[in-house]
């Protein structure tokens, strides 16, 4: 099973570099998408067959439907200047660099820790359920409260400020 | 099942993470540096449900579940607020939008 969790990983870091280094919008999201199913094969061998269901559906399905319909919306194919400046290497080595830094640092802390054997059962939707609602029933209703709030927000603003036209009384 | 090693697991969700932050911090476009923020978030959910596997208990599952959720209301709130930079700046650089002054 070890050489699947390798496989899905490997794929999942090569295209979240492609979607992070691309220039046009819908490819990097199309490759962002590829990642995250890669991620949910990883999820799926982790024993977490509920919550790949919830990476495929949510995260792939709904998410990233939505950025993809704003990007089509917006019709963003032009490169502007200002990113394809940003995008020489004198600009991303320092940040790039910096990040790698932390990278080793957690690779380093990594190595020192010390390493128990993981034995596997899988943990069913109804073990998660059942401490959802009665462990994290205030976070549940947080969580709702703030979808709700999220709501009003997008709704908000996402509406079109009316214009008013008039052939005499023009409202600016 | 799985024997790849606890460090491993780990280490995968951290390449994840930095990916993420180098995004964030190298791109201007907002696009993307939302979809990094995406990258990272999801990375965080990953290292919960590796922490859930490994002691057998549901509660990083149901911490995943929570950050779907936050992710769903940061991403609606967030493409959002790009729609209305566009319509406002024709642009979705982050940097024509260092000024709070009323372009109108």
């Amino acid at each position: 099973m070890d050489v699947f969790f390798y496989i899905a990983a490997s794929v999942a870091i090569i295209s979240t570099i492609l979607a992070i280094s691309g220039r046009n919008a819908i490819h990097s999201l199309l490759y962002l998408i590829l990642s995250l199913l890669a991620i949910s094969v990883v999820l799926y061998l982790l024993n977490a067959p509920f919550i790949a269901a919830l990476e495929v559906i949510i995260y792939a399905g709904a998410i990233m439907v939505l950025f993809i319909f704003v990007t089509m919306m917006l019709n963003i194919g032009i490169e502007r200047e200002t990113e394809k400046k940003w995008l020489n290497p004198r600009m991303w080595i320092v940040p790039s660099i910096l990040a790698l830094i932390l990278l080793v640092n957690l690779i380093l802390a990594l190595k020192n820790v010390k390493s128990i054997p993981a034995d596997n059962n899988v943990i069913l939707p109804k073990q998660v359920g059942i401490s959802l609602f009665s462990t994290y029933l205030l976070a549940v209703e947080i969580a709702a409260i703030l979808l709700m709030a999220g709501v009003i927000g997008a709704y908000h603003l996402g509406s079109q400020k009316k214009k008013v036209k008039h052939r005499f009384l023009e409202i600016k | 099942m799985l024997t790849v090693s606890i460090e491993t697991q780990i280490l995968f969700a951290g390449i994840l993470f930095f990916l993420g932050l180098i995004g964030l911090l190298v791109r201007r476009n907002m696009i993307f540096m939302l979809m990094s923020i995406e990258i990272m978030f999801n990375s965080a959910g990953l290292v919960f449900i590796i922490a859930a596997t490994h002691w057998k208990q549901p509660d990083g599952q149901v911490m995943f579940i929570f950050i779907l959720a936050v992710t769903a209301v940061e991403v609606s709130i967030a493409l959002a607020l790009i729609l209305q930079v566009y319509h406002h700046f024709k642009t979705l650089d982050a940097d024509a939008v260092n000024k709070l002054k009323d372009h109108n």
